[in-house]
């Protein structure tokens, strides 16, 4: 599914270096990424997403090269293949909850906005449990509620490819194994492959394989 | 393009009150160019028309601009008096019909215009209920001091003093209702008609009172000669004309010297029209004829002279605003970075990007049309009043 081959990506100004000789990710795999805050966790899912370009290396989804890809051609692909729930959810605070999970659609011409796609939006939402809260504007939901509609937005176009960061890092413990269950359970539906940067090294033992990234970044600052 | 405006306009929903403010700065700057054109277009509407159906106007000399715009719009500012016997001149010259015209006094801030039955014939002046004023003391009113003062046939209006503090001077008559015109969109909606002899009871140079003959008041007569009477201010002057003491009401001193404002004059033909001009050239004449249409034109090359003027600080207004607004967009750019980078981390165009600004430009530019139209809709309802205000009175 994800191939890596001989990365190197390093941020100037910050002599951040994030080298990775080799990483392979099979399709429908499970994968958490652990390390220390600054190992370049987040950088990498970035990288895999085509959000940031490496400097050396080679980065292929389902044998598609993905640095390679022309700037629109990498857009194009990441809209409709890859499901990425940011960190700070990256909600836009003037949509309501369900305008910012059918966000996706609005702004792409490859993803058709129809009552089936809407129907999957309050499907999911009553999955994650923000059901009600669809029509309240994202800066009025709590942490928790904005992290499940950043989680509702990366799934609904049924991505092949899940990267997720810190996606239960907002959540109290009870609902951290439910949201990741949760997840768990969509990407299996959609046969998708999840990659999960976590912190939380007692949900580690739900995913079917662990990185640890202090195995291959070189960072001198602090990025993440 | 419809999911960019959607996403647009729930932005602007958002920020409504950046959004209302920017809305209202493009819109007044939209509106002030088309207002002043608007206005000035129907200043020029409504002076020229006036001033091309009245040929002529004689005056006292002086300032040709104040007796035009007083014999014609009746303006507060009165010219220099003449007397009748400029009247008769105009009269005997057979050249020309004259219509008499004094434009002095006031009934609640509307216009007292004293003329005689032929200015409405001349200015084809309808009745829409009534009659004409046929006696002294009576009045026909315009179509909007009647609906502005709800006021119907029968019932009377009181003509203002020209001076709360003269206690010499004019006193009110109060005047009867009986006969309304139709609405013209002119000067003469806003004017109170009355025969020139009304007007001149106003001024006070006819009055009437009680019969002193019969009066035994000692007190009221101060002396009693074969040839005068003094009386007391005892006796009791009437402020109303009607059927009971219209007969008490008497003139002193010579008609023909009473006073006027200005003779409408109706030439036969234009060869009269050129005779008549001829016969007030004189040098030694109190008199000016004028051709009203010149006087306009020439007011009016001066209110476009200023029309310009006003361009030109319209124009430099509207550069420093479009600059404001280009620098309220890139600021606001600047500051939706955050909001750009998300739509750019899931996956948009920049092509895309671009679409939804121009998505917001669009609404605020429409919303900007519509505000500025529906403020000129309001400005043409008011239009003729406004100009009248600014222009004419």
């Amino acid at each position: 599914m994800v191939n890596i081959k001989s990365l190197v990506f390093s941020y100037g100004a910050n002599n951040f270096r994030l080298e990775i000789p080799s990483l392979s990710i099979q399709s429908q795999e499970k994968i958490a990424i652990i390390g220390p805050s600054g190992s370049g966790k987040t950088s990498l899912l970035k990288l895999i997403s085509g959000i940031l370009l490496p400097q050396q290396g080679h980065i292929s989804i389902n044998k598609i090269s993905v640095n390679l890809l022309p700037d629109a051609s990498r857009r194009d692909f990441r809209i409709t293949n890859i499901g990425f729930i940011f960190q700070d959810f990256e909600l836009l605070d003037y949509l309501d909850a369900l305008d910012n999970i059918l966000h996706p659609y609005r702004i792409s011409t490859s993803l058709k906005l129809t009552n089936e796609t809407r129907d999957r939006a309050n499907a999911l939402a009553h999955e994650l449990g923000i059901q009600n809260k669809l029509k309240q504007l994202s800066n009025t939901l709590s942490q928790g509620e904005q992290q499940r509609t950043a989680i509702c937005r990366a799934l609904l176009p049924k991505p092949k490819l899940i990267l997720a960061d810190e996606p239960t890092g907002n959540l109290d413990p009870s609902n951290k194994t439910k949201i990741l269950e949760a997840l768990f359970r969509c990407s299996d539906k959609n046969n998708a492959t999840l990659i999960a940067v976590t912190h939380d090294h007692e949900l580690l033992n739900h995913f079917d394989r662990v990185i640890n990234f202090k195995d291959y970044c070189l960072p001198e600052t602090d990025n993440d | 393009m419809t999911d960019s405006l959607y996403l647009a306009w729930r932005y602007i929903r958002f920020n409504r009150i950046k959004t209302i403010t920017l809305i209202t700065c493009i819109s007044l700057i939209t509106f002030l160019p088309f207002a002043l054109k608007s206005l000035l277009a129907a200043s020029e509407q409504q002076l020229m028309s006036r001033a091309f159906t009245t040929p002529l106007l004689v005056g006292a000399k002086g300032n040709s601009l104040d007796l035009v715009m007083n014999s014609l719009y009746f303006s507060k500012e009165t010219p220099d008096f003449i007397n009748m016997k400029a009247t008769d001149k105009i009269a005997n010259s057979n050249l020309a019909q004259p219509i008499p015209l004094y434009i002095r006094f006031h009934a609640k801030d509307y216009p007292i215009v004293g003329t005689s039955i032929d200015y409405f014939a001349f200015r084809k002046l309808q009745l829409a209920s009534g009659r004409h004023f046929a006696l002294l003391g009576e009045c026909v009113i315009g179509a909007d001091v009647a609906y502005l003062l709800q006021l119907k046939i029968g019932d009377s209006i009181l003509s203002s003093p020209e001076n709360l503090f003269d206690l010499a001077g004019t006193y009110p008559l109060k005047m009867t209702i009986t006969g309304i015109l139709e609405n013209t969109n002119s000067a003469d909606d806003k004017a109170i008609f009355v025969d020139l002899k009304t007007a001149w009871v106003i001024q006070g140079l006819g009055h009437g009172h009680q019969d002193i003959k019969t009066i035994k008041d000692p007190t009221a007569i101060l002396n009693r000669s074969q040839n005068a009477v003094t009386t007391s201010e005892k006796i009791r002057q009437y402020s109303e004309i009607n059927k009971n003491n219209l007969e008490s009401f008497h003139f002193h001193g010579d008609p023909s010297i009473y006073p006027l404002t200005a003779i409408i004059a109706a030439p036969f033909d234009s060869k009269s029209a050129t005779l008549l001009r001829g016969r007030f050239l004189s040098k030694n004449s109190n008199l000016q004829i004028v051709r009203p249409k010149e006087v306009i034109e020439e007011l009016l090359a001066n209110i476009f002279k200023i029309k310009n003027f006003f361009d030109a600080i319209v124009l430099i207004v509207a550069i420093a605003m479009i600059l404001a607004v280009l620098l309220v967009f890139s600021l606001s750019l600047r500051l939706r970075q955050k909001e750009i980078n998300t739509i750019f981390h899931l996956g948009c165009s920049r092509g895309t990007i671009a679409q939804l600004i121009a998505a917001e430009i669009f609404i605020i530019a429409l919303f900007s049309g519509l505000l500025c139209w529906l403020a000129l809709v309001i400005l043409s309802h008011f239009q003729e009043e406004i100009v009248y205000k600014l222009f004419i009175s």
